[in-house]
């Protein structure tokens, strides 16, 4: 009976309704499908180890990492650890994104530095970041000044690139428009220039903030004594693989979130885009 | 009164796109400068605008030489060339920032209304079709009052019925101020619906050919027979700018291989 006058009722909804009913469903539907695949598989491990086909020894089920997250967290340890972590990655990647902006901002307005500069940063971008650390590490000590020169570094290319080519690439014709209307130089800076880069400028922000996390982790692996990179070689040198997973999940948990930020930020700003994939 | 004197120019690359053009154009005087591909009509709008300096002679107006943009010449490009991430309001808004908010916006709307657009204006530049998006860059030239508003073929993007309702909101909008026009186009139609005066170029280098005075009544008729009879007019005048051009190509060819026998 309930069943049929659902039915029925289903069937009396107008399309509008329908619409708006089909489209709250998919605004929940759709994010919950990217859970799919890896809920799938952490399932499919922990049936594993519970029905003793693997001994999960080397590789712990989800029920054991989760636990050493919460003990971690518990004991407070997971937070200092996050915290170090994410001082020494918003300190590279301040410092970074400052030089990486000016540096791409210059290079991409002017021709002469262009020619003067570009050759000597693109040599250096050629070099593998993690080569410079003995040097770093000789110049700066072992202690956080390294560490995060080598972040800054990481993150400085992705932004100096993506700066450099958004403000090269801008539309001629609409500096034109900014021309003929007559706009100073700093007027045609910040009424075209600047919206004209943003979206290269945000994409190029995340790429370098990915980077930050990954120098991070090298930096922190080469000789830590407290941060996410420390957790990771604690748990390799006393055989604790949940500890490291759990590290791990703490690095994409915050690099998800920090990459989400920035996305959310800035998506007001760039509402006009005429983009493909309309969010 | 806007004056060109032997106006030329001459590109960094050697290419000579203009040759001393002289013309003048009286207050409220509608020109169509017409020609055929490479004759110079962009580059000498742009050396009237103030974008390109010429390389020979001046452009003069009301007795002061342009030699940068002017805030008494406007322009209208062959694209819309609308900043994307101001919606349709600001766009039109956008010469005249410095003027107190309460102006700016009577203004704005003013001018959305004219085109025709006043419901559009929350809305981004993308979602607007190539016909509406063009009286907005209309509306955005014409909002700081010029002088002189200059026409790059603005409608030749467009197709044909869009085009020729475009033409009537241009002629609506001049008739309220009255700027003098400068058109450039290469649509014989629209020359004569438009112009008070036709100025023919030829090409390599750039010069200025014929000059013919339309004098239909407006609103004009393009059914009508005056109108055709205008058209040949264009027409032939067209023809004869092109003739020498082709006669130069051949020469030049026999020339080549003339001096490749003597080799």
């Amino acid at each position: 009976m309930s069943l049929l006058s659902m039915t029925v009722a289903a069937g009396q909804l107008t399309p509008e309704q329908r619409r708006s009913r089909r489209e709250r469903l998919s605004r929940y539907v759709r994010p919950a499908l990217g859970l799919a695949l890896p809920l799938a598989a952490a399932l499919a491990w922990e049936l594993a180890v519970d029905m003793g086909l693997s001994d999960g020894r080397l590789v712990p089920p989800p029920s054991v990492i989760f636990a050493t997250f919460v003990e971690l967290a518990q004991s407070g340890e997971l937070q200092r650890h996050v915290l170090v972590t994410s001082l020494r990655v918003a300190a590279g990647f301040g410092i970074g994104v400052v030089a990486g902006t000016l540096a791409g901002a210059a290079t991409g307005y002017s021709t002469l530095l262009r020619q003067l500069l570009d050759p000597t940063l693109q040599a250096l971008r050629a070099i593998p970041s993690i080569a410079w650390v003995p040097l770093f590490i000789l110049w700066l000590g072992i202690f956080e000044g390294s560490k995060i020169t080598l972040i800054a570094v990481g993150v400085f290319f992705p932004v100096y690139l993506g700066v450099m080519g958004a403000v090269m690439s801008v539309d001629r014709k609409l500096v034109e428009v900014g021309r003929a209307f007559r706009l100073s130089d700093t007027a045609m800076v910040r009424r075209i220039l600047l919206p004209a880069v943003l979206p290269a400028y945000v994409i190029s922000l995340r790429s370098g903030l990915g980077l930050g996390w990954m120098f991070v982790v090298a930096a922190e692996l080469l000789g830590a004594s407290e941060g996410l990179g420390y957790l990771l070689i604690d748990g390799q040198q006393l055989g604790k693989p949940a500890q490291i997973v759990a590290a791990i999940v703490a690095f994409a948990i915050i690099g998800k979130t920090t990459d989400w930020i920035i996305a959310a930020v800035a998506a007001p700003f760039l509402r006009w885009e005429d983009a493909f994939v309309q969010n | 009164m806007l004056s060109l004197e032997r106006v030329g120019k001459t590109y960094p690359n050697g290419v000579h796109a203009l040759d001393a053009v002289t013309l003048d154009v009286a207050p409220g005087e509608i020109v169509a400068v017409i020609g055929g591909s490479g004759c110079g009509k962009s580059t000498l709008l742009r050396a009237v605008c103030g974008l390109d300096a010429p390389s020979q002679g001046s452009v003069v107006l009301d007795g002061a030489p342009i030699t940068k943009p002017n805030e008494k010449i406007g322009v209208i490009f062959q694209e819309p060339r609308l900043l994307p991430w101001l919606r349709v309001t600001d766009n039109v808004g956008f010469g005249i920032e410095d003027r107190p908010k309460r102006e700016r916006e009577k203004r704005v709307a003013a001018a959305l209304e004219r085109v025709g657009l006043s419901d559009k204006a929350m809305v981004w530049p993308r979602e607007l079709s190539g016909g509406q998006a063009q009286r907005v860059a209309i509306a955005r030239a014409l909002v700081p009052r010029p002088q002189v508003l200059l026409l790059d073929e603005p409608f030749s993007a467009l197709d044909a019925f869009t085009r020729v309702d475009l033409q009537d909101h241009l002629l609506n909008l001049w008739a309220e101020f009255k700027p003098t026009l400068v058109l450039v186009t290469h649509d014989v139609d629209e020359a004569i619906a438009l112009a008070d005066r036709i100025v023919v170029m030829r090409p390599r280098p750039g010069r200025l050919s014929d000059e013919i005075d339309i004098e239909l009544p407006r609103p004009r008729d393009r059914q009508s027979a005056a109108f055709d009879a205008a058209k040949r007019r264009v027409l032939t005048a067209l023809d004869r700018s092109l003739d020498r051009a082709v006669n130069a190509v051949e020469r030049e060819q026999k020339a080549a291989q003339g001096a490749a026998m003597w080799w």
